[in-house]
């Protein structure tokens, strides 16, 4: 994983996610998901080139139930954006670099 | 000017795959426009992304995962200099040769590639059942992916529609998390090949509903039912379940070629005389795109490994 990708747990992820003063999009996602697997390298080069306006956190659900059930994650991969501590956009399925951009830029 | 190239393959499951590595064998170093990420089988490496234990690939004594099966292929073309671009065709204009071919921008004046041979390896992708509340409940308990989802429905009721190996593979799936799986079919046999429908059978935790369609799905937030209509007596009924996944069949990932390449009545790319020739010249089809029978990993595998040899050929005849 990249030096760009934060790994949040069910014990961090209030810290790390809920006080950040930029946006922070979550991965939910697991070792056993084909499309989680895809999505990974789009994610790394957003983190990269977006470095300072969002902060994007891996949350593996298998390890950390608590927050997938708090977020009602039903499907994987799925990627929430928390803005300000809140929800502010909810992506289901794996995207296209282009799709996913267009879908979080109004946030950043 | 755009670059020019001697193969070109659109796709990249077994069939795209073994075409890449067919052709870079020959030094032809193919240029496969791959795809782009996506949850449904429309996506790099194809249908196995979205499946688990293949047992039925030969050379894996005890089955390999579909993802899996798809990296080490991807490596092996990679390895006889296939280029691998992550993205997807948006237009081609087979009138011209060489074959023109589009990425991003279908209305550029230019485009993207020029192909001296085309291999059309696009395949096929899941239907859906096209009722009302299917697409706004789809990641919230409507799921066409159940080695992504089945986790999220332990010790809770899933319904499978579908009657094909794919629904009884996904249904065999699924009673590992679910606390019963009921299959949902139109008819009242299925046309699963025997050895699944055994293993279906003998599962305790696998029920079937018999001649019944689904024709909404209901819920707020998330799934909490089906209304079923029964086939032969035409009732309607509520049927309670958290999750319902879809596997009713396939249709061919052929739009792209619509009006340029014949097709069959039901959309597939029409080859000819056992060949994967096309009705035009220079152009090849393989795998699911154009197989509405066999459509297994092996058999789209084996028809890339014709299109290479065919294209192979078809550019030694021209003197290229």
């Amino acid at each position: 994983m990249s030096d760009n990708i934060e790994t949040l747990t069910d014990a961090t992820f209030d810290e790390q996610v809920k006080s950040s003063d930029v946006p922070v999009l979550v991965d939910f996602w697991a070792e056993w998901c084909g499309p989680c697997k895809m999505i990974s390298p789009v994610l790394e080069e957003i983190a990269e080139e977006q470095a300072g306006k969002i902060r994007i956190g891996k949350l593996n659900i298998d390890d950390n139930l608590d927050v997938t059930r708090r977020y009602e994650v039903l499907s994987i991969p799925t990627l929430i954006l928390f803005k300000d501590g809140e929800v502010a956009a909810r992506l289901i399925g794996a995207k296209p670099k282009g799709a996913l951009l267009e879908e979080i830029s109004a946030y950043l | 000017m755009p670059e020019r190239r001697k193969v070109v393959i659109v796709g990249s499951g077994p069939a795209g795959l073994t075409a890449a590595l067919y052709t870079g064998r020959a030094m032809l170093n193919p240029l496969v426009i791959e795809g782009e990420p996506s949850s449904t089988s429309d996506q790099p490496g194809g249908q196995l992304m979205l499946t688990t234990d293949v047992e039925n690939y030969p050379g894996f004594v005890d089955g390999i995962m579909g993802p899996e099966l798809m990296g080490i292929m991807r490596a092996q073309a990679v390895r006889f200099d296939a280029e691998l671009r992550t993205a997807k065709v948006s237009r081609v204009d087979l009138t011209p040769w060489p074959f023109h071919v589009w990425v991003g921008d279908p209305d550029a004046a230019e485009p993207t590639v020029l192909a001296d041979t085309l291999i059309v390896a696009t395949g096929a992708r899941s239907l859906m059942l096209g009722v009302p509340n299917e697409d706004r409940l789809l990641g919230y308990g409507v799921s066409t992916c159940a080695t992504c989802d089945g986790f999220f429905f332990r010790d809770q009721p899933i319904a499978v529609v579908g009657g094909g190996d794919s629904a009884l593979e996904e249904a065999i799936f699924l009673a590992r998390f679910g606390s019963k799986v009921t299959i949902i079919h139109r008819r009242d046999e299925l046309r699963a090949s025997k050895i699944m429908r055994g293993r279906a059978m003998a599962n305790d935790k696998i029920e079937f509903k018999w001649n019944s369609v689904v024709t909404d799905i209901v819920g707020d937030t998330k799934v909490s039912g089906l209304r079923l209509r029964d086939t032969v007596t035409g009732e309607e009924s509520d049927f309670p379940t958290a999750a319902l996944f879809v596997a009713i069949g396939h249709e061919p990932n052929s739009s792209l070629f619509k009006g340029q390449l014949e097709l069959e009545a039901n959309g597939y790319v029409r080859t000819f005389d056992g060949t994967t020739r096309t009705s035009v010249d220079g152009v090849f089809a393989c795998g699911d795109v154009q197989d509405d029978y066999y459509r297994q990993a092996i058999t789209s595998a084996g028809s890339g490994c014709m299109a290479a040899i065919d294209a192979e050929r078809w550019l030694e005849m021209r003197g290229e």
